[in-house]
């Protein structure tokens, strides 16, 4: 049964749909994907801190103050409430429980994790109790969050605020792990992430925010699928494969690399936990190279883990061993003249490459 | 006769003053820096400067004090040079952190100073590891941790509080009340509206203090720490206080907060009201406040020049002090 306040909430039909397709901003496009998820189903509820801001202060005439860290956020409430725009304390440990809580009895919440750092505070919910229930439970209850986090380095935050550590969670069996490379992928795998019946994270790198590059973003909601990389663009010397932010380092470094005369296959993994594996082994049969390009730290990491799944099943096709282009081990440091030594850069990925491919 | 905050001696209202200008005037250059793009945002401790500085004037180098996000103000009052810490905001060599931790994470050992910390809450059981510390090593030394409204309602806090309480531990968990998470008031956030209550839950005094007195604050933590050092066990401080400035560097409260409350506070702020009683009860001159103004611009001044003027680290350090040894 639905409390009486998301029935009243229920969407109603905006017309017939539309084929028109746009620029947005990352940020454009994740609001507009969780508002269109908020309309279609009235189980969706968003929670988290300073996702609307003023809470309780709207007879003061102060709403939606921040709309969210990043303003992801920013407008839902004024079409859909305080009851389903939750404004929470800093407790993480108590709003993602609550975030696994309502998704084990029927809702579909929405829970922003501010960084993916701060994940610390609230393990016990995510690995515990998110990503087993289902398989305790015997498979008679679905837990359908979704839990959206920031990460990257490259805002000068240091080492607690910069992390790029979807590879934490995707080591757990029962996570599915999703990371959005641009303004397109990003609603679509809100969508997705939101409409899924397993707990879905996402991972929202900063330095994409204000990004509006890549394919046209439809009008209409669709899907991203989960569990399927992308090739973003065909080339037959060099497979590059990036994940958020690093895609955007990929395609950058195939355009250099295509004016040294190579050709580079660009795959977009987008989604850490379920790998698509196939996508992945059969662009490095076609290249026979690969580099691999992450930013999340490389010991015990989906780099390493891509690297592993080519090595053991594509090894007699490749011309060289595979190469990963990560940060070293070590923690993102603040420093404006070190962070960048950090991260992975275009020349980093074209030098790796052309290592490769001699 | 031991002194209390209305008879308080001479060289102590002085250093309280003079702890709180060079904390405002730090917070006035860094914020300069910023602007200038040298850090990228920074959490200003503007209209919090009375609350560590009272409770650091009973504090010793070997007595602990852990921060926030916001915890300029800790440090200064703590002791960490001025030099080192504007250089560590700059991301210099030179800075208490080798640049690698910068405005958020600020810490020096020596001073008794255990980082400030981006995490809310995270600090709160670290504290009490340091009081743990001392008790095992049978010294008097104390711990200090220092946390917003905003982490009241974090689980650490209560287990912290717990775990200090039942082993009657010489922690001195302060919470400065701002009234604001980020945009989120205090009265929306809080049950109860009180963290002090929440002492008693715990079987450890909770005191409520004006934060804008450091008279007050001064009061309160002499009995805090006077418990804590006798092994008496923990007290709770909640220190009613208010931040200037927004969240962080682009952050404008007025999108959640009036004016008129903003006036309210300003008008009753910490320098100033020390000023006057310092005028009033004749300790001191306008003009031996006005040297020590001066002094502080000049301290600030050197520390930004030092941190300008400091070389970045060197590439290599992007992978040292990962271990202590590899």
């Amino acid at each position: 049964m639905k409390p009486d306040v998301l029935k009243k909430q229920a969407w109603k039909s905006q017309g017939p749909p539309s084929d028109k397709t746009r620029k947005l901003t990352f940020i454009q496009a994740v609001n507009e994907a969780i508002r269109q998820a908020m309309r279609e189903d009235p189980t969706v509820i968003v929670m988290g801190e300073d996702i609307a801001g003023a809470p309780g202060r709207e007879e003061q005439g102060f709403i939606d103050a921040w709309g969210g860290p990043t303003r992801l956020t920013k407008g839902l409430i004024q079409e859909f409430g305080p009851e389903r725009i939750r404004d929470t304390p800093i407790s993480e440990a108590g709003f993602v429980g609550a975030g696994v809580g309502a998704a084990a009895t029927g809702l579909r919440p929405l829970v922003d994790l501010m960084y993916a750092g701060f994940f610390g505070v609230c393990a016990d919910q995510i690995t515990n109790n998110a990503a087993k229930m289902h398989y305790m439970f015997g498979g008679k209850v679905n837990v359908p969050l979704t839990i959206m986090t920031n990460i990257g380095a490259g805002a000068n935050s240091a080492a607690q605020h910069s992390e790029t550590i979807y590879s934490v969670f995707a080591h757990y069996p029962g996570l599915k792990c999703v990371v959005p490379s641009d303004p397109y992928t990003a609603k679509g795998l809100f969508i997705s992430a939101i409409r899924d019946n397993d707990p879905v994270i996402i991972f929202n790198h900063k330095l994409l925010m204000g990004m509006r590059a890549g394919p046209e973003v439809p009008e209409e909601p669709y899907e991203v699928p989960i569990g399927k990389a992308n090739v973003v663009q065909e080339g037959a010397d060099v497979t590059l494969t990036g994940v958020g932010y690093t895609t955007q380092i990929c395609i950058e470094a195939a355009a250099e690399l295509s004016q040294q005369g190579y050709s580079a296959e660009v795959v977009d993994l987008l989604t850490v936990s379920p790998m698509d594996e196939e996508t992945v082994l059969e662009s490095v049969k076609k290249t026979r190279r690969i580099v691999i390009v992450d930013e999340d730290y490389p010991r015990c990491s989906f780099a390493s883990d891509v690297s592993a799944l080519v090595a053991e099943q594509a090894f007699d096709y490749l011309d060289a061993p595979p190469c990963r282009v990560t940060p070293p081990h070590t923690l993102v440091p603040y420093s404006l003249a070190l962070e960048p030594l950090f991260i992975p850069t275009v020349e980093r990925v074209v030098a790796a490459a052309t290592e490769v491919l001699q | 006769m031991a002194n209390t905050s209305a008879t308080l001696d001479k060289k102590t209202l002085l250093w309280m003053y003079e702890t709180m200008v060079v904390i405002r005037k730090f917070e006035e250059s860094s914020k300069r820096e910023a602007d200038a793009g040298k850090l990228r945002g920074m959490h200003s401790s503007i209209g919090q400067e009375a609350v560590p500085t009272g409770i650091s004037a009973h504090l010793r180098d070997d007595d602990y004090a852990l921060g926030t996000h916001r915890s300029h103000h800790h440090c200064i009052a703590k002791g960490v040079d001025l030099n080192e810490m504007m250089a560590e905001l700059l991301g210099k060599a030179t800075g208490t952190n080798k640049g690698k931790g910068g405005t958020m994470h600020i810490a020096d050992i020596n001073k008794g100073m255990l980082g400030a910390n981006g995490v809310v809450g995270s600090n709160i059981p670290v504290a009490v590891g340091a009081a743990l510390s001392a008790k095992v090593k049978g010294n008097d030394s104390v711990s200090v941790v220092y946390f917003g409204d905003g982490a009241a309602n974090q689980g650490s806090l209560h287990e912290a509080m717990n775990l200090a309480s039942i082993w009657k531990l010489p922690v001195i968990f302060v919470c400065e009340n701002n009234r604001y998470a980020e945009s989120t008031p205090f009265e929306y956030s809080v049950a109860g509206e009180s963290v002090a209550k929440r002492a008693e839950g715990y079987a450890m005094p909770g005191v409520e203090a004006d934060g804008q007195s450091v008279l007050e604050m001064w009061e309160v933590g002499k009995e805090a720490i006077r418990r804590a050092r006798a092994g008496e066990g923990p007290t709770l401080i909640e220190a009613m206080t208010y931040r200037y400035h927004g969240h962080f560097g682009a952050d404008d409260p007025l999108n959640y907060r009036t004016q008129e409350e903003e006036d309210y506070y300003e008008a009753r702020d910490c320098v100033e009201q020390l000023k006057n009683h310092i005028l009033d009860t004749g300790k001191a001159t306008e003009e031996e406040l006005a040297s020590l103004d001066e002094k502080a611009g000049v301290s600030v001044s050197a520390a930004t020049k030092f941190a300008d003027e400091s070389p970045f680290p060197l590439p290599e350090e992007l992978t040292t002090d990962v271990y202590v040894n590899v």
